[in-house]
């Protein structure tokens, strides 16, 4: 059966309509998924609905009568579309807050902790301290732990005998002749490696792992970290030292900090100095030593100490990293105990 | 060094006048650094010389015990104390009921687990008093001069005064400020007021000494030997001022003739000596170098065995009598019998003094004088203030006549001091006239001098106590050091240099960085091993600490797995089960560090080429609880890919130390240019289970170790591919599943495919692995995914079908077959 073959008045048009529109009101309404609605769709606004039907039969209507006819078909057209579409989004709605439901996830249901890794505070303290004095213009040198005599005492004016050795508690090692080579004492022989290797101006801090024949406790360790300065140029002075060191304290450890260089004696520095970094509250922290480079020491490694002057400091790594992270015990720093570096 | 205020004052009497807080800074400036500064000399009201009468062992406890002390009322009182350095007979401060005493500490009659205490004894401490025991030794409590007055006030038998002590650090390079006269002398030109030197005021009695014959043999070791001789000696106690002031400078009171060479040491800083002049046979002494196995009985009844280095007084039979400079001979000792003694003020060579007192471990205040070098122009002072004290103290009577014996004496000359050099080395402007100034009280006597290019100069003589002193850059310390360190301008100084990380540097960071990022967390291990820490094998080559402090940190490590896989047993044995970490670090020598440190070792070693070092090199380890060996690989191809290496891969092969069928090695292409080929950089797998067993650690820990310096090195020697921009065309993947033994590495197999693939090879993933019994015993199959894409076009299905037939029978020629699905 076409709808052309229908044969109707437009009075029961009018009615056909009206009872189309509860019909659908009603499937409409019992549609309670989004696929039943679809399908009361296809019944309803299909093109085998009653209602395609009717529209074709308009084509009989007189011309007086179509456009009227033609009107109220697209009106119940138009109320039927609005009804699907406020119970499709209705639909939509509740299936969403289904899906939700049973999407639901515990976002704390955190399995295991994070593996994340940890670097070792002498490590940060160490980068902290080159990047500083990287942007002061310094370039960073290494050199052995096991180094030579001559290195690490002779050519820093501590000659054979001299009872300054003895203020390093020296660990020598079984190569070459007896005591000719040992665990350094301290990173000044990468100043003597330095110097004799690259001509002036020089410019470097050497950090690195240092050795002393002691026993482990609290406050000592047998290895240990240090970090060395070194300025070779024309014209430097002992006032320019005490410029670095005021430079890199308020840097490191922040405005408000100050420092101060006091007399002191090392063989290889002349004048020497003590230097200490005093806190905002007035104390005052002992931090390393430092001077200017004794011209023997230039001569040992071949510059001339009067064309070319310059200084040294180095201070320990360990202990400033142990104040920055309020560490009391030098032995954590080596055991490797997980709870002490995940900290960090 | 300690000194008392009141002592510093008898040398310059206008210091009292300043604040000790102010003299502290001002002596810390000078590099005299304080380390502590006591008031002393606060009255302690109910603190009574009490005697000790007898000593009873407490009931009931063991650490206490019960004294019964006179108060001086005629009434034994018992007292629990926890010292045990008294004997019956000695004089102590006691604290009665109601006292107070350091710290605010009240004392009350009170009983001690059951025993009554009637007041406290007291140490030196609890009196606020300087405590003169040795480090780390009990102090105890204080025992009073014997000729302290029994039940009167125990502050005013110490002779307590206010006074300020101050504990110095004294540079090794300073002898002079090791005596009371020298810090006055700093401090004085400091402050720019007057120092005296003492001029001691005493007779000369009796008919002249007699004659005293010395021969000094050794004349760079003896610069001089002087003697007096002192007659009518009565060894008794000192008075207590003088053993006050011993005790406040950290020596205990012996007797006059030793607290009184103690006192002129401590205020002059020349150490003496008495033999008793009738034991030296002939009245004859030698200075000579002892001879190899030469003996000594010292003071201390010690037989001694000497050496060749080390100095000795001999007598008219060439017999040895004392250790010069460092102890007196047991027969020649001073004793209660002694009437006449002769003391002795001589000057000994630093360097032997120091040998000797080492060698023997006999350190004594002498000895850390001699060691620094004594004023040689102090001897006839110092005698001259012995006697005068002796005399005060009826201790002995002074002989007329000084014996002195000269050894060599090296010239002193004037310093040429240029003023520039002084100004441009401490950044000062000082004019030549406030140098003078500067140094002149310090006992420098300076004159104009004029350089050959005629700029102006000092000529500056040097004081005999200044040894230190000897060319143009210690007197500009001296001035520099004058004038205040604190007082130079602070300039940072403008240079032409560029600061930066060198390129393997910024990969060693960022080795570390990866390393952290991948979940590892940095550790660092002693580079000490134990000797039973190395395999056999590897002990010979071992780098072996010659003076270790104890024998298990004797070794140097030769690789970072003895350390860590310590570190993995501390963190299980704290039940700390996923321990993942990584180390670098040094090792030294040891075959494995040698295998795996390449052609190039020598010259990363700097010192290692010539012979002159042994070979040290920087290794990474990373250790793995819980993880088995595929782990590690990971670890290792994904650190690799971080730092930018495509060409890292590993081979299989047992391992020193590790799983022997689950380990290998680390292999790298390195080289440079057509030198260019994959090279074992170092060792993976599992530690070895046995390994783990001694150290309790359950099995497996995944471990690899490589030698850092070589990686990085060949990162930064890889050429880095030209850019290619990503295909247009679509790629095509096909999976080929092999059945392979297990003797044939999957490595190796996908080598043989990725060459066979050719050119179009995009990628080649291994996805499966697979054991079963249809595959048969020692089998397994290996799926790889393939992919293919061209730049230029879409390839055809032909052109894939033909790298397919390629890879499949390249593969045949391994032994491997196609399993087709």
């Amino acid at each position: 059966m076409t709808p052309k073959q229908q044969n109707i008045s437009p009075e029961q048009l009018r009615y056909e309509l009206a009872e189309i529109i509860s019909a659908s009101r009603v499937a409409i309404a019992d549609a309670s998924t989004s696929d039943a609605l679809d399908e009361a769709k296809a019944e309803m606004l299909g093109r085998s609905s009653r209602l395609a039907a009717l529209r074709s039969a308009i084509g009989s209507f007189s011309a007086d009568d179509r456009p009227e006819a033609g009107r109220i078909c697209n009106e119940t057209t138009s109320e039927i579309t609005a009804l699907l579409d406020a119970r499709h989004s209705e639909l939509a709605k509740a299936e969403r807050a289904e899906l939700l439901k049973t999407e639901r996830a515990d976002l704390t249901e955190v399995i295991g902790d994070p593996k994340v890794g940890h670097s070792h505070i002498i490590t940060q303290t160490r980068r902290a301290l080159e990047d500083l004095f990287v942007g002061m213009g310094y370039a960073v040198a290494d050199g052995p732990e096991i180094d030579t005599e001559w290195n690490n005492f002779t050519a820093l004016n501590f000659p054979l005998g001299h009872p300054a050795r003895d203020m390093y508690d020296t660990l020598y090692v079984n190569w070459g002749e007896p005591m000719s080579t040992m665990l350094r004492t301290h990173t000044s022989p990468v100043q003597v490696r330095t110097m004799t290797s690259q001509p002036p101006p020089i410019a470097v801090v050497a950090p690195g792992r240092c050795f002393r024949r002691d026993t482990a406790d609290a406050t000592h360790m047998p290895v240990f970290h240090q970090i060395e300065g070194l300025l070779i140029d024309r014209d430097i002075s002992l006032g320019h030292l005490a410029g670095t060191i005021e430079a890199f304290t308020t840097a490191f450890f922040g405005e408000g900090f100050s420092s101060r260089l006091r007399p002191s004696y090392f063989p290889f520095t002349e004048p020497s100095a003590e230097f200490d970094i005093q806190r905002p509250d007035g104390s005052w922290l002992e931090l390393g030593g430092c001077g200017m480079v004794h011209p023997n020491v230039l001569e040992a490694c071949g510059i001339d100490p009067e064309e070319w002057t310059g200084f040294a400091f180095g201070f320990g790594i360990d202990r400033l990293a142990m104040i920055r992270y309020g560490v009391d015990d030098l032995r954590d720093l080596w055991s490797g105990d997980m709870r002490f570096l995940r900290q960090f | 060094m300690k000194v008392l205020l009141s002592w510093l004052g008898e040398f310059a009497g206008d210091l009292l006048e300043h604040d000790p807080a102010t003299l502290a800074e001002h002596l810390s400036d000078l590099g005299l650094s304080v380390e502590e500064m006591i008031t002393m000399g606060a009255a302690f009201d109910g603190v009574v010389v009490a005697k000790v009468l007898a000593l009873r062992p407490h009931p009931d406890a063991d650490r206490i015990q019960l004294v019964d002390v006179d108060d001086g009322t005629g009434n034994p009182r018992q007292v629990c104390c926890g010292a045990f350095n008294m004997q019956a007979g000695d004089l102590v401060p006691l604290a009665t009921d109601g006292a107070v005493v350091a710290g605010g500490l009240k004392i009350k009659r009170r009983k001690l687990r059951g025993e009554w205490s009637e007041g406290m004894l007291c140490s030196a401490e609890e009196l606020e008093l300087p405590d003169s025991s040795a480090d780390g030794e009990d102090p105890g409590i204080l025992i009073l001069p014997s000729t302290a007055e029994l039940g009167s006030d125990a502050a005013e038998a110490l002779a307590l005064e206010h006074d300020v002590l101050f504990d110095l650090e004294v540079n090794p390079n300073r002898p002079d400020a090791m005596s009371v006269a020298g810090v006055a002398r700093d401090l004085a030109a400091r402050l720019g007021v007057p120092f005296a030197m003492l001029q001691p005021d005493v007779a000369e009695v009796g008919k002249a000494a007699e004659q005293v014959s010395i021969t000094i043999e050794e004349p760079d070791f003896c610069r001089h030997f002087t003697v007096r001789t002192m007659r009518d000696v009565k060894v008794g106690s000192s008075p207590v001022w003088l053993a006050r002031r011993l005790l406040a400078l950290g020596m205990r009171p012996v007797n006059a003739i030793v607290d009184i060479s103690n006192f002129v040491m401590l205020e002059l800083g020349q150490p003496t000596h008495a033999f008793d002049l009738d034991k030296i046979d002939r009245n004859t002494l030698a200075v000579r170098m002892a001879q190899d196995g030469e003996q000594l009985v010292t003071l201390d009844g010690e037989t001694r065995t000497l050496s060749a280095q080390d100095g000795l007084i001999v007598g008219s039979q060439d017999e040895p009598l004392s250790l010069a400079g460092v102890m007196g001979g047991a027969s020649t000792e001073i004793s209660e019998s002694t009437t006449t003694a002769l003391i002795e003020a001589a000057w000994w060579d630093p360097m032997t003094i120091s040998r000797t007192s080492r060698r023997l471990g006999l350190r004594s205040e002498a000895s850390a004088r001699f060691e620094r070098g004594v004023d040689p122009e102090i001897a006839e002072l110092a005698l001259l203030r012995f006697a005068e004290l002796a005399a005060q103290t009826s201790t002995a009577s002074l002989a007329p006549g000084t014996v002195i014996a000269k050894g060599s004496e090296p010239p002193s000359l004037p310093v040429r001091v240029r003023a520039d050099r002084v100004n441009a080395m401490l950044g000062t402007e000082l004019a030549g006239k406030e140098m003078v100034r500067l140094l002149e009280p310090m006992g420098f006597e300076v004159g104009r001098s004029s350089g050959e290019g005629g700029e102006s100069g000092l000529s500056v003589s040097i004081p005999s106590w200044r040894p230190d002193c000897a060319t143009e850059i210690d007197i500009v310390e001296e001035v520099g050091r004058a004038y205040g360190y604190s007082r130079i301008a602070k300039v940072v100084p403008l240079f032409d240099q560029r600061g930066g990380l060198s390129p393997s540097q910024q990969l060693r960071r960022k080795t570390a960085d990866m390393l952290v990022g991948m979940g590892l967390s940095e550790v660092m291990s002693l580079p000490f091993l134990a000797p039973e820490d190395l395999r056999d094998e590897d002990r010979t080559d071992a780098i072996v600490v010659t003076n270790p402090l104890v024998s298990e940190e004797s070794v140097m490590r030769q690789s970072l797995r003895e350390g860590m896989t310590k570190i993995a047993a501390y963190n299980h044995a704290r039940r700390i089960a996923d321990a993942r970490f990584f180390e670098i670090g040094h090792v030294f020598s040891g075959e494995f560090a040698k295998v795996f440190a390449g052609e190039e070792a020598a010259s990363e070693t700097r010192g290692a080429e010539d012979g002159s070092l042994p070979q040290e090199s920087e290794h990474l380890g990373v250790l793995l609880c819980g993880a088995e060996a595929g782990e590690a690989v990971e670890a290792w191809l994904k650190l690799c890919r971080l730092l930018g290496v495509t060409s890292a891969s590993v081979r299989n092969g047992a391992q020193p130390g590790l799983h022997p069928t689950r380990s290998g090695e680390l292999l790298i292409a390195d080289g440079e240019g057509s030198r260019k080929a994959a090279s074992a950089v170092g060792v993976i797998g599992e530690i070895d289970p046995q390994v783990l067993e001694q150290h309790d650690i359950p099995a497996p820990v995944a471990y690899f170790e490589a030698n850092l310096s070589r990686v990085l090195k060949a990162i930064e020697h890889q050429d880095t591919p030209p850019y290619t921009a990503p295909t247009k065309f679509p790629s095509s993947d096909i999976d080929l599943a092999f059945a392979v033994s297990d003797q044939i590495p999957a490595g190796d197999l996908k080598a043989v495919l990725t060459e066979a693939a050719g050119e179009c090879l995009a990628s080649i993933v291994l996805f499966d692995i697979f054991r079963g019994e249809q595959l048969g015993e020692g089998m397994r199959s290996l799926a790889f995914r393939l992919r293919f894409e061209a730049p230029d076009r879409t390839l055809t299905d032909e052109e894939v079908a033909k790298a397919r037939q390629r890879c499949i029978e390249a593969a045949k020629a391994t032994g491997a077959s196609l399993r087709e699905s």
